[in-house]
């Protein structure tokens, strides 16, 4: 009952990917409003200056219809070979669309309690891959340590809701503000290290927080917190307002993708000195793409927090930091919807060997290294070709 | 008038002078071309106009403003692009992302626009992407501008990485050595392509090896060897100077 029962959900909140249609609430707003902060300065350090000086003569002046007003040269716009029909569904915002309703309607075929407890986690999972991903795939910041944000997250809520009897919902703006907080405490010293150095140190910090959760009485030492409460009745409730949750962050993480700090984020990644000499200022570039990480883990938290009604640091190992970037990995760097059918693998795929009792974590291993061998690039790459519009 | 100022430039990387007392001069919309055997200093002063290096030494200022101790993104902030000398695109994004590269300083929009798509953000990822396609017909790209920037041959990559320094509307063009490893046609179209540009409005300092390139396109000509400036004047006469022959054919082996 647990493998075919979980199999609908699986695609299931990959569709969250879709929702773009729903404003985003719950985490967009704060991601953008720290980020932005990041984009617009960074545009403040030339923008200001950049547009006087910017010769209105040769672009400026001239209408952006632009490709007429050249005259003189070849006007080809590259190869328009029509796309695919197979390209068009994948680009199609109606593929995630569909993935959602099947997480809608997940539920309706299978909704024992061990089901929607599986399909939750599924889905918060979901969202701290979406996460991970501005930070790994979008930026290509390798991050080691990013369950130290879910760890934020998830306490701040917890231990406020329980100290001061709080509605869960009311500590979310404690818990974007922490987030934030160490998203700069974390990323200010560390980002200006390059790559390798960068992940040594964030595995370092991540271990930090958790040990820190540990030893601190506050925060419950090793038994952690416990008794906090639910944020809706019931499991199916809250199992919906997860999957609305996910599908708006997921939705919002895509969008900023496509934006001119989605950009930014992969002109650092392919080369820093380049997008440093076209006017990107790298470092609050990818301060903001770790701040937005942290905001996306943090509020992932909260979730975990209400899902679980316990949390102890035995939740935020490097072995979660791990798990994570494997989703992330395995789905397609840079890839949202390939990033969310990784995290439901690597979520669910354990559920469904659990009848091979101590062997599944090998089996699981097994197969993570045989889709590594044929699919190097993740289940549903990040396209370099752009779509024809 | 001088819009860019060189006074003086030192630059030692250890003990090792890379250049030793450079001064030149760029007006507004001039082509001044920056010659000299390899290793004389070019790309390095190159790499201190635009922030790339802290000189040791001297004064850089672009229209009266000193640009020393900026960083490379607030140098281009004041209208500086270039190109680098060994290709520096974004290999594996698209052609029309490379050139949007261009609008991100200008480009407005913000987080909020993103995430909620705004009209604003349709209007501005609109325009940036006209923009990027202008740029591309300017420079005459011929190869596919939807796939990625790696799958385009050697000299449609240089013309993309000169589209991209265009989007960002520069009142300087720096371009390093961008006739490199381009065969005679390429380089002609290369010579109309510099000039449209000036037509523009750009001033253009150009670092190139090819002799016929920098002597037919220069209005003015800076010889460098071992960091020192060595002559500075109309190409024809830059040709004539005794001190740049002996540069060029005499004591020194060169590549």
């Amino acid at each position: 009952m647990k493998g075919p029962g979980q199999d609908p959900a699986a695609p299931g909140p990959d569709s969250a990917l879709s929702g773009p249609d729903s404003p985003p609430q719950a985490g967009s707003p704060p991601g953008s409003d720290s980020a932005l902060s990041g984009s617009g300065s960074s545009s403040g350090s030339g923008s200001g200056s950049g547009s006087p000086s910017g010769l209105a003569g040769p672009a400026g002046a001239e209408p952006p219809g632009g490709s007429r007003t050249t005259g003189s040269e070849v006007r080809l716009r590259g190869t328009t070979k029509p796309p695919t029909v197979a390209s068009r569904l994948l680009q199609n915002r109606w593929a995630g669309l569909a993935g959602l309703l099947v997480a809608l309607l997940a539920p309706f075929v299978n909704a024992t309690p061990y089901a929607l407890s599986v399909m939750t986690s599924a889905a918060i999972f979901v969202m701290l891959a979406a996460g991970l991903n501005i930070v790994v795939g979008y930026c290509g910041l390798l991050d080691l340590g990013y369950a130290a944000f879910f760890a934020v997250g998830a306490y701040t809520s917890g231990v406020l809701a329980t100290r001061f009897d709080l509605p869960l919902l009311a500590t979310v703006p404690a818990v974007l503000v922490a987030t934030v907080i160490a998203g700069i405490v974390i990323g200010a010293p560390t980002l200006r290290l390059r790559s390798d150095y960068l992940a040594v140190v964030t595995l370092g910090f991540g271990e930090i927080i958790r040990i820190t959760a540990n030893n601190l009485e506050v925060t419950g030492g090793p038994s952690g917190v416990y008794g906090i409460p639910h944020l809706a009745d019931g499991p199916v409730g809250f199992y919906y307002l997860t999957v609305a949750v996910v599908a708006v962050a997921v939705a919002g993480a895509a969008r900023l993708g496509r934006s001119r700090l989605g950009r930014a984020w992969r002109f650092v990644r392919e080369d820093e000195d380049a997008a440093e000499a076209m006017g990107v200022h790298t470092y609050r570039v990818k301060l903001a793409a770790y701040i937005a990480g942290a905001i996306w883990g943090g509020l992932a938290g909260v979730l975990f927090a209400a899902h679980l009604s316990a949390i102890s640091p035995a939740s935020f190992t490097f072995l979660q930091s791990a798990l994570v970037l494997m989703a992330v990995v395995l789905g397609g760097m840079g890839s949202m919807p390939g990033v969310v059918i990784g995290a439901i693998v690597i979520s669910i795929l354990p559920e469904i060997l659990r009848d091979l009792a101590d062997h599944r974590f090998f089996l699981f291993g097994v197969l993570l290294i045989v889709v590594m061998l044929l699919r190097p690039q993740g289940l549903w790459p990040a396209r370099s070709k752009e779509a024809l519009k | 008038m001088t819009l860019l100022d060189v006074a003086d430039l030192r630059l030692s990387f250890g003990g090792l002078l890379a250049i030793d007392g450079l001064s030149f001069s760029v007006g507004e919309g001039e082509i001044v071309s920056v010659i000299g055997p390899n290793g004389a200093g070019k790309t390095s002063a190159f790499n201190c106009v635009t922030g790339f290096y802290r000189p040791t030494a001297g004064r850089i200022a672009l229209r009266g403003r000193d640009l020393r101790g900026l960083r490379p993104s607030a140098v281009a902030g004041l209208g500086v692009a270039r190109t680098f000398q060994n290709l520096r695109l974004f290999g594996e994004l698209s052609v029309l992302d490379n050139v949007r590269a261009g609008t991100h300083l200008w480009l407005r929009q913000s987080v909020f626009d993103a995430l909620l798509h705004t009209p604003r953000y349709r209007r501005s990822e609109h325009e940036c992407t006209e923009q990027a396609h202008h740029w591309l017909d300017f420079v005459g790209l011929r190869g596919d501008r939807y796939g990625p920037a790696r799958a385009l041959s050697y000299g449609e990559q240089r013309r993309t990485e000169i589209a991209r320094a265009l989007a960002r509307h520069p009142c300087l063009l720096l371009l390093d050595e961008p006739a490199a490893g381009l065969n005679h046609g390429e380089k002609a179209e290369l010579l109309g392509l510099i000039r449209r540009i000036r037509d523009l409005g750009v001033a253009i300092v150009l670092i190139e090896h090819d002799m016929g390139l920098v002597m037919e396109v220069s209005e003015r000509v800076v010889v460098l060897n071992f960091g020192r400036e060595i002559a500075d004047g109309r190409p024809e006469d830059v040709r004539r100077d005794p001190a740049v022959i002996e540069a060029y054919l005499g004591g020194e082996p060169h590549a």
